[in-house]
């Protein structure tokens, strides 16, 4: 069964129809990288499953998108567990000016009705095993997350979003700003994560998107042109576009 | 060619001189009111209340007035300059009310001094019945210096990146446990800047405190909210103009503890400021 699935979904910025019918369904327990030139509406689309496009004003959605056979859409729906569930990381390394601990904590002190000190260091402790720093970082968490390098700022936003415990990682070209190496561990890290989620990564890098991802889509001009296996797409596009955009015939 | 670069030249002359004309002023005012104020300061002048119709003894009872003023009237416009600064920058749309407000603050600020006098005289010690009291001194103050606090505050806020929302809501935080625990820590020492500057402008007004608090002569500290009290400002403008033979070193003695005053509460200010941009690297 598929965790998310968009049915005729449509999204206008005021007049501009930035997504046009948008048709596709993603698998748990896997990664699908969404593809295509800049502004075909890959963030966009990322951003309609946590409802980060209502803080946009002038936006209108129509269509519908089932997570967990549930329509996120609907006017009713609990945006504080709608964004607990699918968290997002931005493709700028963000943590906050705040400690490292600080940062992870942070969502469990939103969210928790009493915070005990020990069930916070053990959050910690889990997150950052699972990103792997805990290893780095264990002796600097008082740290100011701001003195991290690149790669580690990005997995220390990824251990902060663990932590409010999602099941669906929305990832916007997470590695854009880190070197090859640092994209290397980063993309190790989400082969690891994807037994545990579902994880929908957006990226400009063809390399990487037939690195990682399971499943794969292009978009193009708010279109939704392919969507099917990666190896699919990459060894035997059905369109001539998607075939021209692969191979590079796209500025 | 040549032409070009004496017109530079010139042009280069003719802008420092206008700045230096800025510092000029300011360096004289504080080189004079230290020369002839410093002699007069010493433990009996700051603690002593006036004695000899004003003519000698301390100041302590103004000093003590002008803090409970500056005091009462940030008790009375921080909380209500933030929640306006915060509504301003995180709550209210582009609208024609909005736009209507932040008029009324900007033209707010441009209100002579005077006039906030006679409206607290109107408001507060009249129709309020508070009586010529420390109460209606505060809260004239306190309006006086409303646009500064939520101008420093709006931009304050406005400057935490927008980043930081960002993520602080999409973690499924609400916008209010955003603005608490993500914009308004990162705000504070701008706010604080604001404050205190707004303190210092408070300190330092006679109008407003002329006809809604002060008091000419009053040789004992109030006792109450509802008392008048002296303030520095005033009781400066008294002993140089009201009363005669004044020995000239106990006039410049008050001017140079309200300089004092002041001038620390901007380096304050500045201190905050300077630290905050050191440490800021987003
Ligand atoms: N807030 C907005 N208001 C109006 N138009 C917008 C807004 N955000 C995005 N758009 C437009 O919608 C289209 C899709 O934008 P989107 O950011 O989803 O593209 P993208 O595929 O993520 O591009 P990139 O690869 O550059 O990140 C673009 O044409 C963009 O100009
Ligand atoms: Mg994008």
């Amino acid at each position: 069964m598929a965790k998310i699935l968009t049915k005729g979904l449509d999204l206008w910025y005021g007049s501009f129809h930035a997504l046009k019918g948008i048709n596709s369904s993603f698998e748990a327990n896997r990664i699908t990288a969404i593809i295509g030139p800049s502004g075909c509406g890959k963030s966009t689309l990322l951003r309609v499953f946590n409802r980060m496009n209502d803080l946009i004003e002038g936006v209108r959605t129509e269509g519908e998108v089932l997570m967990d056979d549930k329509n996120i859409l609907s006017s009713d729906m609990d945006l504080v567990a709608l964004r607990k569930k699918a968290g997002m990381v931005f493709q700028r390394p963000n943590p906050f000016p705040l400690s490292v601990y600080e940062n992870i904590v942070f969502g469990e002190k939103i969210h928790a009705e009493k915070v005990a000190r020990d069930r916070l260091d053990e959050i910690v402790e889990t997150s950052l095993k699972c990103v792997l720093l805990w290893d780095e970082l264990k002796d600097r968490l008082s740290e100011s997350a701001l003195r991290l390098s690149l790669e580690q700022k990005q997995r220390l936003c990824i251990a902060r979003l663990l932590a409010v415990k999602p099941d669906i990682l929305l990832m916007d070209e997470p590695c854009s700003t880190l070197d090859p190496q640092a994209t290397a561990k980063v993309e190790e890290l989400m082969r690891e994560l994807k037994v545990r989620y579902t994880i929908i990564i957006v990226t400009h890098n063809m390399q990487q998107a037939a690195r990682v991802s399971d499943d794969a889509g292009f978009m193009l001009l708010g279109e939704l042109i392919e969507f099917g296996k990666t190896q699919d797409i990459f060894t035997a596009p059905r369109d001539k576009r998607t075939e021209d955009y692969i191979t590079g015939r796209y500025g | 060619m040549k032409n070009t670069y004496r017109t530079q030249k010139i042009a280069f002359s003719l802008l420092f001189l206008a700045t230096l004309l800025i510092v000029i002023p300011v360096g004289l005012i504080v080189v004079i009111i230290i020369q002839k104020g410093l002699p007069a300061i010493n433990w009996q002048f700051l603690s002593d209340i006036p004695r000899q119709g004003m003519r000698a003894g301390g100041i302590f009872p103004a000093i003590v007035g002008t803090i409970y003023l500056v005091t009462g009237a940030i008790i009375f416009a921080l909380p209500i300059g933030l929640l306006a600064a915060i509504y301003l920058s995180e709550y209210s749309k582009d609208n024609l009310l909005t736009r209507l407000i932040k008029l009324a603050i900007v033209n707010l600020a441009g209100v002579p001094s005077v006039v906030y006098g006679l409206f607290g005289l109107a408001i507060f010690v009249v129709f309020f019945k508070f009586g010529a009291s420390i109460l209606s001194g505060s809260l004239t103050l306190g309006i006086m210096i409303l646009p500064v606090i939520i101008t420093t505050s709006r931009e304050a806020l406005e400057s935490v990146p927008y980043s930081f929302r960002e993520v602080s809501l999409s973690l499924g935080a609400s916008k209010w446990q955003t603005i608490r625990h993500i914009v308004l820590p990162n705000a504070v020492p701008g706010i604080l800047t604001g404050t205190i500057l707004g303190l210092g402008r408070a300190a330092g007004e006679t109008a407003p405190i002329l006809f809604t608090v002060a008091a000419f002569y009053l040789p004992r500290l109030p006792g109450s909210i509802f008392d008048q009290a002296m303030a520095l400002p005033y009781h400066l403008y008294v002993i140089s103009t009201q009363v005669p033979n004044v020995d000239e070193k106990i006039r410049y003695g008050t001017a140079f503890v309200l300089l004092s005053l002041v001038l620390f509460m901007n380096l304050v200010a500045i201190i905050i400021r300077y630290q905050f941009r050191k440490k800021k690297k987003w």
